[in-house]
């Protein structure tokens, strides 16, 4: 029941900060905070209830038993739905990332917003809730209810909130997911009638539709609608341009929680659900998805230098960042693997900090656009030391977070597609071409006298600080993550086996 | 006719002696409070007395009245949804028309045409209660507004409509006179022996096939709906939209699976055809509207098409239960999602007498005005396109199951792509109702009736209960099934 209770937790917290606004229009913003905090702490006593070796445990995924926890109840028996929920080492994770993101964009959004804050925080809140259920539900209905339900508040955060072409960002990016998302509907509902006939009983738990034997075409299909679904949300290469409208348009808060945590959604996706439904034709496939991710890499690298809008570029960044995780979660190794999650991580830390930056210059200059910027470190040397250090997080310098996430990817990338690891490699050069152009845009030059620009203050330096420990943590000390979700990744890859391995090699020698 | 018979008749029994009732009310004492209120309990009545008719298995009463829990469980629905028009209609109607009394007697009676469709098992049923639910929808469009729009909207519904029910009766003519029936199994039986293929007998069947796709508006015989719907009052609008379709449908389906015509394969591929025309044509027409009430007309185009994906997934996967269950499932979601859509249109334009207020621009910041009408119209929205948590969703999981199993592809593409089209234009309302307001809101909120809170709270708490706990519904249906 934890795990509902967690779920339940932020959406009545959503509720009653919409209620208190009546109230008092500061009080939203506190009781947000206090309801992340509070769902943070109920992490920390359930992960703490647990033994230790729990946590070195394999868990078998065809038994939702052997997981750190697991909640099962019936829901719609008619269709053989339960309302299914698990946890282990990588969504508690990645269930912690989103929370403490979740403060993040509380505190970035605390003096942005003015208009209905009640609502604000109440959707922020609700989003929160969407994604922890996409990341714990293991009941393919349910997961599917979850993937859909958080783009509402999503949706109206960017609608509402957002700024001057709003309603167009908005639909775009609702239309996208929401399509995709169709398409995951049919294959799942396909792969369930696909197990009734197989196993003789209609159910929905990825722990029964796991291992199903496919025909080839029916495969190929399915697959791809699971893929094409969460490649629109990761964003993959061809699917990526709802991406920057919305993060340009959405509020900063709006924005940190898309690029942090949503966009996780979409690799948590493929390496839980569309990698181990279909082994085999995902090995088939891996060729080409990592085809999309290096085209992603270097693809998003280039716009990203070509834009003038600061959340523009951070956007593109993250088309280039995403791009990595593709490629490490279809050469899927050891190694790559524990890139593709330490990706996941380390790019929602910095990405989220790089937004807040930019949320706090559009709110200072009321401009994006990085030709009126420059030379904001004498104003505002605090934010421009921040600003130095994520970029250059988001460059891949070693001892942070995002060089261990990258390095091991085209560690573990090498030893299939040696080629393509080449290719991918160039986005790291192609990355420190744009973070540092960007920084001289806006930081670096000669200062416009007549501006005036309040620095940082305690709560923004709290918040980019929490942010640059973590990623600092990340860098030099990152075994204890990588120990968490260890056990995920040995059972994921036991479940795959090792023809996968082979399948990719031996397409990769055929090219 | 036995006491039996009796019981299993009883909603129809209720609603006839209530029109009594209410026509000899209206001759002593003309008061609209009375009438809707007297209405309304009918309505209620009818509805409950579904529970004490269905104490009875099965009856057929009389051959042209089957009364088994499936036409009990839509009679429900219908006096239900009438119901929830009367109420709607209650203040809406004080602000339109002069003498508006027998507006509620003409709904009744509508109301009673539709549950004997939902009872029909024979083409003189079938008719007789079509024409019942047709002829006082005309009065009902033209009814409460003096102005040209719902005139026009009547005559165009009158003359389409009259002759649409005049080609499905000469088609049925041409039927009785190659089979010598007009029951539906025994035609069924008939259809048989018969040689396949005379000219007569394609003619009659084309010409009650056209009839039924007019009544149900599948493109290409849906011109007068967004018209049609446009001009009428919209609480009429809903219940058009809702019930005389759902009970059409339920009607056609009924008559397909008694005669079984499911095994003419040409004709139920002739229906998956018109589906994705009318899934397509509907959604893609729907885009380019402003008027909320036209938007509304054409996606009923789209849903009454991914509706009929049903009669592909019949024929290919004979999976009699799932399908059926789907229908209903869907046809049960969409009447409590379409009267909340016209119910919001209805409230919001309660005041207004000279025109509707039913353009885009007319909701613009309502979410920040009216917080609960917004919630309401947000439901709908999403109900129809089909978003989790709403009734919409269940309903279009139902399809997705159905098709699937029936392995109907192109079917399956054309839903998901008339619903990817389709979340554009009912997303649109929700940002117009989202947006800031420009101008503090000058005009209604200041006489706002109990119906006003207890209404849209009621098809909210429906929807959401539809799309969250739906076993209960769904294991009744498969029992009744």
């Amino acid at each position: 029941m934890s795990m509902v209770v967690l779920i339940g937790l932020l959406l009545i917290g959503g509720v009653i900060a919409w209620w208190t606004e009546r109230i008092n229009s500061d009080w939203p913003r506190w009781v947000a905070l206090a309801t992340v905090c509070a769902a943070l702490l109920y992490l920390l006593r359930i992960t703490a209830s647990l033994s230790l070796e729990s946590f070195e445990l394999v868990p078998d995924p065809h038994d939702g038993a052997s997981w750190l926890l697991h909640l099962k109840l019936a829901w719609i028996p008619r269709f053989g739905i339960n309302f299914e929920l698990a946890m282990d080492g990588l969504s508690l994770l990645l269930v912690a990332l989103t929370l403490l993101l979740g403060l993040i964009a509380i505190a970035s959004s605390w003096s942005e917003i003015d208009f209905k804050t009640g609502f604000f925080q109440a959707n922020l809140l609700w989003t929160l809730a969407g994604v922890c259920g996409v990341f714990l539900a293991l009941d393919l209905f349910l997961f599917f209810l979850f993937w859909e339900v958080m783009l509402i508040p999503m949706y109206l955060l960017i609608a509402i909130w957002g700024h001057e072409n709003s309603g167009y960002a908005a639909m775009k990016f609702f239309i996208f997911t929401q399509f995709s998302g169709l398409l995951m509907l049919l294959s799942i509902v396909v792969l369930a009638w696909q197990g009734a006939a197989t196993n003789g009983l209609l159910s929905f738990s990825y722990f029964d539709l796991l291992g199903l034997p496919l025909e080839d075409p029916l495969a190929w299909v399915t697959m791809l609608g699971f893929f094409i679904a969460f490649t629109v949300k990761l964003p993959g290469f061809p699917f990526h341009t709802w991406l920057p409208d919305a993060h340009t348009q959405a509020p900063t808060a709006g924005s940190v929680l898309l690029a942090g945590i949503l966009l996780k959604t979409g690799a948590y996706g493929l390496l839980r659900f569309c990698i181990p439904l279909f082994p085999d034709i995902s090995a088939q496939f891996a060729p080409v998805a990592m085809g999309l991710g290096a085209a992603g890499v270097i693809y998003g690298a280039i716009l990203a230098f070509g834009q003038t809008d600061f959340k523009r570029l951070v956007a593109y960044s993250s088309v280039s960042h995403m791009g990595f995780v593709l490629l490490g979660l279809y050469a899927w190794n050891t190694l790559a693997l524990q890139g593709a999650v330490m990706q996941m991580v380390a790019h929602g830390v910095s990405t989220a900090a790089l937004f807040m930056l930019a949320g706090s210059l559009q709110q200072r200059l009321h401009t994006r656009d990085m030709r009126q910027m420059g030379g904001l470190w004498h104003q505002a040397p605090r934010m421009g030391a921040c600003a130095m250090f994520f970029a250059l997080a988001s460059l891949g310098l070693p001892g942070l977070g995002n060089f261990v996430a990258e390095f091991l990817i085209l560690l573990g990338l090498f030893a299939v597609q040696p080629w393509l690891c080449a290719v991918a490699a160039l986005g790291l050069i192609s990355a420190a071409i744009y973070a540092l152009w960007m920084m001289q845009q806006t930081f670096q030059g000669e200062p416009d006298t007549g501006r005036q620009m309040r620095d940082f203050n305690g709560r923004e330096m709290l918040a980019m600080t929490t942010m640059i420990v973590a990623l600092i943590g990340l860098g030099l000390y990152p075994q204890p993550v990588l120990d968490l979700v260890q056990p995920t990744l040995d059972a994921l890859q036991q479940e795959v086996r090792s023809d996968f391995i082979r399948a990719v090699a031996t397409t990769s020698a055929a090219q | 006719m036995t006491g039996a018979d009796f019981q299993s008749l009883s909603p129809l029994l209720i609603l006839s002696g209530g029109a009594t009732v209410l026509m000899l009310q209206i001759a002593f004492v003309r008061s609209v409070n009375l009438t809707a209120t007297l209405t309304t309990l009918i309505l209620a009545l009818a509805a409950l007395s579904c529970v004490y008719a269905g104490q009875i298995e099965e009856q057929r009463v009389t051959p042209l009245l089957l009364a088994d829990h499936f036409a009990l469980l839509f009679c429900a629905l219908f006096c239900a949804a009438a119901a929830v028009t009367a109420l709607l209609s209650h203040d809406y109607i004080q602000h339109h028309g002069d003498e508006p009394e027998e507006y509620f007697l003409l709904l009744t009676l509508s109301t009673l045409g539709a549950c004997v469709l939902a009872y029909a098992v024979h083409v003189a049923s079938f008719l007789l209660g079509l024409e019942l639910l047709s002829v006082s929808l005309y009065a009902l469009i033209a009814y409460p507004n003096k102005s040209i729009l719902p005139l026009e909207a009547a005559t165009k519904y009158l003359v389409l409509s009259g002759a649409a029910s005049a080609t499905a009766l000469f088609g049925f003519a041409l039927l009785y006179a190659v089979t010598g029936t007009l029951e539906f199994s025994t035609l069924g039986t008939r259809l048989d022996e018969t040689i396949s293929g005379q000219p007569v007998l394609i003619a009659g069947a084309a010409m009650v096939f056209a009839g039924m796709a007019f009544k149900l508006s599948i493109v290409p015989f849906h011109l007068w709906t967004p018209d049609v719907y446009d001009g009428a009052p919209s609480p009429i609008t809903g219940y058009l939209a809702s019930v005389a379709k759902a009970a059409v449908f339920i009607a056609v389906l009924r008559l397909f699976l008694e005669a079984d015509l499911f095994r003419y394969q040409l004709l139920v591929e002739l229906i998956g055809l018109m589906a994705i025309l009318s899934m397509l044509a509907g959604n893609l027409l729907a885009l380019l509207q402003t008027n909320i009430k036209r938007m509304l007309a054409y996606s009923s185009i789209a849903h009454i098409g991914y509706l009929l994906i049903i009669f592909m997934a019949y024929l290919t996967s004979g999976d009699r239960a799932l399908t059926v269950e789907a229908a209903a499932y869907y046809l049960i979601a969409y009447t409590a999602t379409t009267l909340a859509a016209f119910g919001l249109l209805t409230l919001i334009s309660a005041q207004q007498v000279e025109r509707e207020n039913v353009e885009l621009h007319h909701v613009t910041g309502l979410f920040w005005q009216r917080p609960l009408l917004a919630a309401l119209m947000l439901v709908a929205m999403l109900s129809l396109a089909g978003i989790p948590l709403t009734a919409g969703f269940i309903a279009k999981f139902y399809l997705f199951s159905a098709a699937v199993n029936g392995q109907n592809w192109t079917l399956l593409g054309s839903l998901i792509l008339g619903s990817g089209i389709g979340i554009y234009y009912y997303l649109r309302v929700v940002y117009y109702m989202t947006r800031r307001p420009e101008h503090q809101p000058t005009g209604p909120g200041t006489t706002q009736s109990w119906r006003e809170f207890a209404l849209p709270g009621v098809l909210i708490a429906t929807i959401l209960l539809l799309g969250t706990m739906p076993q209960a519904l769904m294991a009744f249906l498969e029992s009744i099934l």
